[in-house]
């Protein structure tokens, strides 16, 4: 009789864990499926679009016809100067944390700081830039666009470097010491080559994640319907003729939306699939 | 010096030894000071935002007060802002956006560490991690032309009817399927924090020993008993952690919620209806507002929003720190 | 490897080779003098007043169970402790007529005299020409030609130029383990110093590798004081002269290494030679 009665609570217990079991699943798929959906969307409604034009012709005004070059121009320039400002810093700070600075208490509240950076809005960026450097200046431009971007690269940068320092041993540290060698080649010349694979692969990610950014861009380098190499002055980028495109009435509008969107989400997943090889050949 | 340095290396003069010494003394302070310079650089960016915002805001909250947090007025013509209706989008939509978001999240957790083949775990993995990095700009176009219109013609219509009938719910679930609304931008919200929540709720599962697991399944437990009473408990502050990050996500997402939300200040009793967020309210206002009191005011709202995200972030970061100290004994 | 050769000169070390002969007619001088030093992890006291001679030109090897201070001991001859911090060393550790433990002392140059090799080896992530060449090029400004002499002389010594000739640009860590820790002996070498440290040197080796490592000790020590941290005891019977044996931080017995492993002049040392704790 006993056995009976615990075969009913254990078919219980195996069906509801059944139907659980079923839940995870689901929510996996579902997961899987909404990535397929909108990378599904986003070739179907922007590959049309796709020509030489795209590369070639300026941002058309409402109702024309035209392409995304200014904006792509933008974009590239100010990524290329938010990384290459925001680099460096990063990989100084990340090196402080790793090197010099292990758990001292700068280290501790700079990590705790870049943490909170990383992951802050980046709308409160976009308005920080244009406190500090558009109101300064009086206008927007390329320059506070990217640094605003910079701002948005840094943090991702100092915790990367922070993180494959960290993975670097020990021993090899005192080995290079133990032959005489200063802290500095130490750090240059072993540490760093040790940590390569690492660290590049943080600043792809960094790159990836301000490519497709758009609230800081928003007041700081505006757009221009125009083709603008002026740093000084405000710059067409890829986000915000998008968000603009978009919203618009326009259909030639919305359609360039379309393929500037899978120009960019092409562009970010590539880095990220990119930086995914090298970090998992240099574990491997 | 010169003592030693002609012995640690017999075959150069004393000078080349003597120059190298100062060379590498004067790079190991170079590197040095540079490198707590940048660190000291990181610290004081935070400051500066912080700074910049409060002098920003100064005037808004000069001129309203504490009324500027209740108020639910937002008049550019009268120049009256108030901050209630943006707190209340912010919060509803990622509140939304966590009810949907935890759950999957750990769905897909359970699924990776406890259900899914071995060859597949890593690509699955990888998959749903490549949310995270789809640009937030994407999600609203997406969010705009798909779901929204999906939603408008086969989801809201069937809640409306639904709970038609239903106290509280009815009022939660009335009115005209607009498509975009609250409830749009937390479902779009709920997408972009679930590979946020899902990646630490995985690395937490993780990390509880194999052994524990075994000795539950030992004793016939199924596979949710084992989830439910010994990997969650045992994993509990990392994925209340994970759940923190997502939602200082939530909270400070700007371009998906911009898209998808309406654009309306007002305090809508249905969900279905549109709102505004803090985030969205700055991002279509900003290059627009004319007076300083205007700009200002949406300085406040970038305040009150970073103040808000830090605080949950602040959370996060220390309940994820308290776990690692915990591993690191 | 000292049983290899049967010409018996003294009764005291029945197994002398021609080589050791001539050392030991050297008058015996001592290298660097450990005298009442401290150590400190914190507030622990790893290290109790230890005192101890390390002898020119001659393998002295430090014995003892795990955590007896062996290696903090080591680690304070290069002061390695100094990249850490809340370590610190108190007394004096005489070298060249100078307190080594000297917060004036020149760390760099220290170590570039005082070289160390490690319990795993730590090939720099470089080619296997360049693991050589970084510690050469750190004080020495010299051409090519003599780099590469130094290289090829360093790898010779260290008995690995022969296995590696043909892939000098090639990635250190492509090497096997034996070989990555001849390629780390080589690169303490390459820089001239006076003393090797050698932190259990073989304990992450197979055998072969490891008889190697211990041929390349015994042949190096007509030109370098050696000291070596060891776990393994038929490994410091073979290629020491001296023993220390440590035990909680404090150093029990010193002396010949014949002499410690058969009359031990104390309980503690026998009971651990003959295996009764450890």
């Amino acid at each position: 009789m006993a056995q009976n009665l615990n075969m009913a609570i254990y078919h219980r217990r195996r069906l509801f864990n059944k139907a659980l079991m079923a839940l995870a699943w689901t929510a996996a798929v579902s997961g899987l499926a909404i990535l397929g959906l909108i990378l599904g969307t986003l070739l179907f409604r922007g590959v049309g679009g796709v020509s030489l034009d795209v590369f070639t012709q300026m941002t058309p005004p409402p109702g024309g016809e035209g392409g995304l070059l200014n904006a792509i121009y933008g974009s590239v320039a100010m990524t290329l100067l938010g990384t290459v400002l925001g680099t460096p810093v990063g990989v100084l700070a990340g090196t402080y944390m790793a090197e010099y600075g292990r758990n001292n208490w700068l280290t501790t509240i700079v990590r705790f700081i870049n943490d909170i950076l990383l992951s802050a809005p980046s709308i409160v960026i976009g308005l920080f830039v244009y406190e500090v450097v558009v109101k300064q200046m009086g206008h927007f431009s390329a320059w506070a666009g990217g640094a605003a971007l910079a701002l948005i690269v840094l943090p991702v940068v100092v915790r990367t470097t922070e993180d494959m320092l960290l993975l670097v041993p020990d021993g090899l540290r005192e080995a290079a010491s133990s032959l005489g060698s200063p802290r500095w080649l130490v750090i240059s010349q072993v540490c760093y080559r040790a940590a390569r694979a690492g660290m590049v692969t943080g600043v792809l990610l960094a790159v990836a994640r301000v490519t497709g950014e758009t609230a800081p861009l928003l007041f700081t380098a505006l757009n221009n319907q125009f083709m603008s190499m002026d740093m000084n002055a405000p710059m067409a980028n890829l986000p915000v003729v998008i968000f603009q495109f978009a919203l618009s009435p326009y259909p030639e509008w919305q359609k360039l939306a379309w393929t500037g969107a899978l120009l960019i989400t092409l562009t970010v997943l590539a880095l990220n699939i990119g930086a995914r090889t090298l970090s998992s050949n240099k574990s491997q | 010096m010169n003592q030693a340095a002609s012995v640690a290396s017999p075959t150069t003069t004393n000078s080349v030894t003597a120059g190298a010494l100062r060379r590498h003394a004067l790079w190991d302070t170079i590197l040095r000071s540079a490198t707590r310079s940048a660190a000291i650089l990181v610290l004081l960016l935070l400051g500066g935002v912080i700074v910049t915002l409060i002098d920003g805001s100064w005037l808004a909250f000069k001129t309203f007060g504490f009324e500027f947090l209740v108020s639910d007025k937002w008049n550019p013509v009268t120049e009256k802002f108030g901050a209630r209706a943006a707190i209340f989008g912010t919060v509803a939509t990622s509140l939304i956006a966590m009810v949907i978001g935890i759950p999957v999240s750990i769905g897909i957790a359970i699924f990776l560490t406890e259900l899914c083949p071995r060859s597949l775990r890593r690509p699955i993995s990888t998959a749903i991690e490549l949310l995270a990095g789809i640009p937030s700009i994407i999600y609203g176009i997406w969010g705009l032309f798909v779901l929204a219109p999906f939603l408008q013609a086969h989801v809201q219509p069937l809640l409306i009817d639904t709970f038609a009938d239903v106290p509280v719910l009815s009022t939660l679930f009335s009115g005209p399927p607009y498509g975009i609304g609250i409830l749009t931008a937390g479902l779009i919200l709920s997408v972009m924090v679930l590979p946020y929540v899902t990646s630490v709720t995985r690395d937490v599962f993780e990390t509880v020993p194999p052994v524990l697991k075994e000795s539950a399944y030992g004793l016939g437990c199924t596979t949710w008993e084992v989830v439910s009473k010994i990997v969650l408990p045992f994993t509990r502050t990392g994925v209340i952690g994970g759940i923190m990050l997502g939602l200082g996500r939530a909270l400070g997402e700007t371009m998906a919620v911009t898209f998808v939300i309406g654009n309306a200040h007002r305090i809508p009793t249905s969900i279905l209806a549109p709102g505004t967020t803090i985030s969205a309210t700055i991002a279509n206002e900003f290059t627009e507002a004319e007076s300083d009191l205007y700009t200002s005011s949406l300085v406040a709202l970038g305040l009150l929003l970073f103040v808000i995200t830090f605080i949950v972030l602040a959370c996060a970061r220390l309940l994820l720190l308290r776990l690692q100290k915990q591993a690191g004994k | 490897m000292t049983d290899s050769n049967p010409s018996a000169v003294t009764a005291k070390k029945p197994y002398l080779s021609p080589r050791d002969f001539e050392a030991h007619k050297r008058p015996l001088t001592e290298k660097v003098s450990v005298r009442n030093v401290d150590f400190y992890y914190g507030d622990y006291r790893a290290l109790k007043s230890v005192t101890m001679p390390i002898y020119d030109r001659k393998v002295t090897a430090l014995i003892g169970p795990s955590g007896c201070g062996k290696s903090t001991l080591l680690r304070i001859f290069n002061r390695m402790y100094d990249l850490y911090p809340k370590q610190r060393a108190e007394g004096e550790i005489i070298f060249e007529d100078k307190n080594l433990l000297d917060p004036k002392q020149d760390l760099n140059l220290l170590r570039a005299r005082i070289g160390m090799v490690f319990q795993k080896p730590t090939p720099f992530p470089m080619s296997i020409y360049d693991n050589i060449a970084f510690g050469i090029r750190l004080y020495e400004k010299i051409l090519k030609s003599e780099l590469d002499d130094r290289v090829e002389s360093a790898l010779k010594r260290a008995a690995l130029w022969d296995e590696v000739k043909d892939k000098l640009g090639q990635s250190g860590l492509g090497l096997s383990g034996g070989q990555q820790q001849r390629l780390c002996i080589a690169r303490s070498i390459a820089v001239r110093p006076e003393v090797l440290l050698l932190d259990e040197p073989t304990s992450a080796l197979d055998p072969i590798a490891t008889a190697k490592v211990e041929e390349l000790i015994y042949q190096l020590k007509s030109d370098y004081t050696i000291c070596i941290v060891t776990h393994n005891m038929q490994q410091a019977a073979r290629v020491a002269d001296y023993t220390a044996f440590m035990y909680l931080g404090e150093l029990i017995e010193f002396g010949e290494t014949h002499q410690v492993f058969t009359k031990p002049t104390q309980s503690k040392t026998e009971d651990y030679i003959t295996g009764r704790f450890g």
